[in-house]
């Protein structure tokens, strides 16, 4: 394994890869994974990808280019350090200035968060994925070129594009799932920090990966949707999904889209509508079948509840949160129901909770919450012998450690899962490990960034669903089901189970809570879940 | 003489030290309201969910009941992690040795000489019935607690000294964490010395604190004895002095960590007194330079938000 001796060594040795993993030195996983030299191939960087982009480990996530001219060169180390100072200014981040001063200032670089770390963790306790490593760069940048403070005083450092170009990579090798900030006995946040470098990036640099920004919040803002579809496609998609959702429940259904005055707007993620129908669909059923008053929008932005901005911009962030506000507002909805959406929930609900005033600000619910009080109120008919088989949940960083949202889906899974059935991860709730996919990278997969997220991010979370069914045979016929109330962990676990072939090997299946309900409805045909790989 | 200059330089330090402790405060507590950024478990949350990290935000319709907030629940986190840095013994324990009893220590010597500063005060002040058997306490308390305070300080500083310099944290050690340690050891220890030979009563101590309160500069003690408690006074009022000037204040700063950021969950209800105030945030001018914010130093965080995005 390959490693920075130093904080130091940021800016040295240009070219050269900071750190390596070795795949074949990794913790080995539970069985039937056990076997490490049986895992896929880590694929590698290639050669063309390494001359042409800054190189800081074994992948590439942001496409830095490297300058090719001393004006290119000072142009990030100068971009950077200005947006460094803007982070301190009043008017240009008083969206998270008192956190961000506290974590500049208070870290006692003890490095107590680094056991929280499931990447540090799983990358064999590499330097540069030591939570506190780009917080500590980032601190003796801000205090020896901006504050011209001794470097006896907070450390030393050398800046040199290099230095910006790798600390901006590194941001994006961090979930910001706020693990580590829960065992800071200070109350320092590596998270916070990481996302802060990401908005310099973003907001001064104007450098973002491609796809959360090009692809995502502004293609979003643009055409409503990152996944691209317009209005009329999302009608055309979800009249395709009612059709099918009846077919397979024996229940005619019809969304409802524009109702002015209904009670409840709902936003999914609109990846749902593309990878899972099943998901809407399941939502239709019961909200149809508990005869709530709802509807989705078919305006631009308002079936889409992603919001990348809160992993990298204020302004993106800002301009999604106001506008499904607004297409709540135009409906006169009383409240929005977000979808299984983790980062959707914390942006619309926590985050726009500082940003949405006057009559914008309409309440915005969980649906853990809508889903638990439909199932409190006895409306729907249940028979939990239909969900008899392993489940295990999985907590979206964004409900559980951002939210406090802990109790609901397991209420609901008290429900409809039989007794014995339900299997708690280790550790679990507030104290959950992030899928892999947080923070972006679930829809990140540039270069090897997918085979990298599998070996260091994701690999936790499959290590931790591997021990939930421990007791359990593993032999493929005998499924189980990995419910993940959320797009992007569905979309991370998807891949993870896909990495390690662990649908074929293992009967490991996955899903969503919505879908776990519905098949447990009487009403509802059985074999709602299919159990068939999609 | 030398004596004089001990008081001068106690006043000194202490007054600084309140000014810096004040400042500081300040600071944090005019920082502008920024987004929530809580992270769960939330101690006041109440109705049971602080013990399995909930929110209100599991509540049907949550913005039409009243928000459970637990000042107990609060104070059973805080005061524990504050006395025995709870947080560090469950993650680091190997820190949590070094560290607890250099700050436990801290907090005895900081409590010994409040005691001293309130018995001088009341010895000062207040008739004999009433003094005399105060200064007696104090004088039966302070040199057990103050003696023990001193030693835990010292030997959690020394400890905290070595763990910096291990492989481990050595790379994020600045010369200035290593120089604060031993600003510890070194007035820590010359109290402790000074007490040890010349004061074991406390005797010289707390005349002397009474008289730092009844504004009394009578010189104390005399020969190695005077001079000895005179480094000592001059080394402990520099060390007060320095700490909120340095990162050690997060003293401070954790109160705010806590409740202006982990814990700060109060909502923005509709029509609430916060609207006001984000609205005169949002009013304020954005100067970001990447191309797609679209910002000139003129436009405001609403004129950029609600650009149309849509060309
Ligand atoms: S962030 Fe907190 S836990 Fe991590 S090194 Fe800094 S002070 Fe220690
Ligand atoms: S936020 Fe999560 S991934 Fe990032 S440093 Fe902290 S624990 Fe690691």
């Amino acid at each position: 394994m390959k490693q920075p001796n130093s904080v130091k060594d940021m800016g040295k040795n240009p070219g050269e890869p900071l750190a390596q993993i070795n795949q074949y030195e990794q913790i080995p996983l539970p069985p039937p994974f056990d076997k490490i030299d049986e895992e896929p191939e880590f694929a590698q960087l290639s050669d063309a990808a390494r001359e042409k982009y800054v190189v800081l480990d074994d992948t590439i996530a942001v496409n830095i280019e490297k300058p090719k001219t001393k004006e290119e060169e000072d142009k990030l180390v100068n971009g950077f350090l200005s947006g460094l100072e803007k982070l301190f200014s009043v008017d240009d981040n008083w969206t998270f200035l008192q956190p961000f001063e506290m974590s500049m200032e208070h870290c006692a670089k003890c490095h107590t968060c680094s056991d929280a770390c499931p990447i540090f963790q799983e990358s064999g306790e590499n330097e540069l994925y030591r939570p506190v490593y780009r917080s500590e760069i980032l601190r003796r940048i801000y205090f020896k070129y901006v504050k011209k403070a001794s470097p006896s005083l907070h450390g030393d450092i050398d800046l040199n594009w290099e230095t910006v170009a790798r600390l901006i990579e590194l941001s994006y090798r961090c979930n910001l799932c706020r693990r580590c900030a829960q065992t800071c006995p200070i109350g320092a946040d590596n998270a916070l920090l990481s996302r802060e470098i990401r908005k310099i990036a973003s907001m001064e640099m104007g450098i973002v990966p491609k796809e959360i920004h090009d692809d995502g919040s502004v293609l979003q803002l643009r055409v409503g949707s990152s996944t691209g579809m317009t209005p009329m496609i999302v009608k055309d998609n979800i009249e395709f999904i009612d059709e099918d959702t009846a077919e397979r429940t024996g229940i005619t259904i019809e969304t409802p889209f524009d109702k002015v005055g209904a009670d409840i707007l709902l936003i999914h993620n609109a990846g749902e509508i593309m990878a899972w129908p099943e998901n809407p669909g399941a939502f239709a059923t019961v909200f149809e079948a508990a005869g709530l008053s709802w509807t989705l929008s078919s305006d631009a932005i308002g079936y889409d509840g992603i919001n990348y901005g809160v992993w990298y911009d204020d302004v993106q962030f800002a301009r999604v949160a106001v506008r499904h506000a607004a297409i709540a507002k135009k409906l006169g909805v009383r409240k929005i129901v977000l979808g299984e959406c983790g980062h959707a929930h914390k942006a619309l609900t926590v985050i726009a909770d500082k940003v949405l005033t006057g009559d914008l600000n309409i309440p915005r619910e969980s649906s853990m919450v809508t889903l638990r009080d439909i199932i409190r109120s006895g409306v729907l008919k249940l028979d939990k012998s239909r969900n008899d088989f392993p489940v295990t949940l999985h907590d979206p960083c964004n409900l559980v450690r951002l939210m406090g949202i802990v109790s609901p889906q397991r209420e609901i899974i008290d429900a409809v899962v039989p007794e014995g059935r339900f299997r708690e991860m280790a550790p679990h709730g507030v104290e959950n490990y992030c899928c892999g996919g947080g923070s972006g990278f679930a829809i990140m997969s540039g270069h090897n960034f997918k085979d990298w997220r599998h070996r260091m991010t994701g690999r936790r979370k499959f290590r931790q669903i591997l021990n939930a069914f421990q007791d359990e045979s593993m032999d493929p016929s005998h499924m189980k089901y990995v419910c993940a109330p959320c797009s992007n962990c569905k979309g991370q676990i998807r891949d993870i189970i896909t990495y390690y072939d662990a649908f074929e090997k293992a009967g490991i299946y996955y899903g969503g809570l919505v879908e776990l309900i519905v098949n447990a409805m009487v009403d509802v045909k059985p074999g709602f879940i299919d159990w068939e790989w999609h | 003489m030398m004596t004089t200059f001990a008081y001068v330089v106690a006043y000194l330090g202490l007054v600084f030290f309140l000014i810096a402790c004040i400042a500081r405060f300040m600071m944090w507590s005019k920082m502008p309201m920024h987004v929530r950024w809580e992270l769960y478990p939330v101690a006041h949350e109440g109705g049971g969910k602080a013990a399995y990290g909930g929110s209100y935000l599991e509540d049907t319709e949550w913005w039409t009941k009243k928000r459970e907030v637990s000042l107990f629940g609060e104070l059973k986190v805080m005061v524990p992690e504050i006395l025995f840095l709870v947080a560090l013994r469950e993650h680091n324990k190997k820190l949590w040795t070094r560290s607890f009893p250099f700050h436990f220590g801290l907090y005895l010597v900081g409590g010994v000489t409040a005691l001293m500063l309130a018995g001088g005060l009341v010895v000062g002040y207040l008739p004999e019935n009433i003094a005399a058997p105060v200064a007696k306490i104090v004088n039966l308390v302070a040199p057990f607690l103050g003696g023990a305070g001193l030693v835990l300080g010292i030997i959690g500083a020394i400890g905290l000294f070595m763990r910096r310099r291990s492989r481990a944290l050595r790379d994020y050690t600045a010369p200035a964490d290593l120089f604060n340690l031993v600003f510890f050891i070194a007035a820590f220890g010359v109290s402790l010395v000074s007490l040890v030979v010349y004061d074991r009563d406390f005797s010289m101590v707390t005349t002397f604190i009474t008289n730092l309160v009844t504004f009394d500069l009578a010189p104390v003690g005399a020969g190695p004895a005077g001079l000895l408690l005179t480094l000592s006074v001059v080394l402990l009022a520099l060390l007060t002095a320095y700490i909120p000037t340095t990162h050690m204040s997060h003293f401070i700063g954790k109160y705010f960590a806590y409740h202006s950021i982990r814990w700060s969950d109060e909502p923005n209800l509709a029509g609430g007194r916060q609207e006001g105030t984000i609205q005169e945030l949002l009013s304020r001018p954005v100067t970001w330079s990447a191309p797609h914010i679209g910002a000139d130093g003129k436009k405001s965080w609403l004129d950029v938000t609600l650009e149309d995005q849509t060309k």
